[in-house]
């Protein structure tokens, strides 16, 4: 399991712009990067970063080798009513993790 | 004894293509300071004369350029940042170092060894107890006679108290430890000791610093001194306060100590390099942190 960092406001008002930060643990390997022996390191990397704001689909990002180690993705949403923000990584290896985040909207 | 010092000066100040190596200077010094009063001839005596003239100049020279910055002229590194990288710092949910700072709160709750225990076991609550323990180190340690840095004291208790094997140096683990430390120190004043037991140490430390080594002939004071108002390839030279450290570093894409960055340093002065945690590198930590006296703790911080 990777460590994970969320930031999402706890509470908002309805209608309310509101920032959402992620951060991720993660070595991103690029793949392209050799050993101390000449022998190629296999890319290990996050692909894909999914965010549904109770069960819709609110934002996607595709990741690539040039994207640095623990990624670190923040974005704006628009509050529309309380509940469950979810957050899920998926990458090489069979990586995936999710974590949610609650936010009450009055 | 006053030519004297001026030749040892000058020695030490000449250009030296292979570089002196470890810390030597004062061996490297009494050489010169015996042999001189040797030399009795009355052409020797004026060259030495001349010589000591030559290096009159050049360690004027040397004093007024490797000033000491005044204390309310000091800058953090954070002070020399973009807004971008600035506004990671300032977010603790932006700055990558959290995760190191949260598995160290992992680690510290974690019992380990044959003793099982843990920090927490002896220590209790970080927050508490740990305030402002890292803003003190290095710091004296009577059974080994001289300072030592937080990873060092952090090994200590490993092996004495949980009777647990040492952890690496830079691995993952014992930075986060040290991330999860220094944490709790964060705004207050660094306040290493200079009493009679560690001045020693920090006048060692103050040696190296400006002391000229290495291929390219180079003092740290030189850069950090002198020219902290400049740029070296493109970016900020800095002032050289180890105010945040453990850091997370973009370049590194990943946490490191004081040690790893004082390496990079003197790898790039081209040093045959200290290992990694040398004395002579926990000395020039010791100096760096009295040197940085009083200004705010904000470890961990981002550096570019």
């Amino acid at each position: 399991m990777a460590r994970t960092l969320i930031n999402v406001p706890p509470k908002a008002k309805k209608g309310d712009v509101i920032a959402v930060k992620t951060l991720i643990s993660h070595e991103m390997e690029t793949g392209y990067r050799h050993d101390n022996v000449g022998k190629s390191i296999p890319r290990d990397i996050i692909t894909q970063f999914v965010c549904t704001y109770n069960g819709l689909e609110i934002f996607r990002a595709d990741l690539f080798p040039a994207i640095a180690a623990n990624p670190f993705i923040s974005f704006f949403t628009v509050a529309t009513a309380s509940g469950t923000i979810e957050f899920k990584w998926t990458g090489d290896n069979g990586f995936s993790q999710t974590e949610t985040a609650n936010i009450t909207v009055e | 004894m006053k030519s004297q010092d001026v030749i040892g000066l000058m020695l030490r100040s000449s250009p030296c293509p292979q570089g002196e190596v470890s810390v030597s200077a004062p061996s490297f010094e009494t050489p010169a300071l015996r042999r001189a009063p040797q030399d009795e001839g009355g052409t020797g005596r004026s060259i030495l004369q001349i010589c000591a003239l030559i290096g009159a100049i050049v360690s004027t020279t040397i004093v007024s350029l490797a000033a000491e910055i005044p204390l309310n002229e000091r800058k953090s590194g954070y002070e020399f940042m973009g807004p971008e990288s600035r506004a990671m710092q300032d977010d603790d949910t932006a700055n990558p170092a959290s995760l190191w700072v949260l598995d160290g709160e992992a680690l510290w709750k974690r019992k380990a060894g044959a003793a099982s225990k843990s920090c927490a076991d002896c220590h209790g609550d970080a927050s508490e107890t740990m305030k402002g323990v890292a803003a003190r180190y290095p710091a004296f340690n009577a059974a080994r006679g001289r300072p030592i840095n937080l990873d060092q004291q952090i090994n200590i208790c490993r092996t004495e108290r949980q009777q647990a094997t040492p952890l690496p140096l830079e691995g993952k683990e014992l930075l986060a430890l040290n991330a999860y430390v220094a944490r709790q120190s964060r705004g207050m004043p660094i306040s290493v000791a200079s009493d009679e037991r560690t001045r020693p140490f920090v006048e060692a430390g103050r040696t190296m610093f400006y002391r000229r080594q290495g291929q390219l002939n180079f003092a740290c004071a030189q850069c950090h001194d002198d020219n902290w108002k400049e740029k070296l390839a493109g970016s900020p030279i800095t002032q050289a306060h180890p105010s945040g450290y453990p850091i997370y570093r973009l370049e590194w894409q990943n946490v490191g100590s004081l040690q790893r960055r004082l390496r990079n340093c003197i790898t790039g002065m081209r040093v045959d390099n200290y290992p990694p945690g040398a004395n002579e590198l926990v000395d020039l930590e010791l100096f760096l942190m009295w040197r940085a006296r009083g200004m705010p703790m904000e470890a961990p911080a981002v550096r570019p």
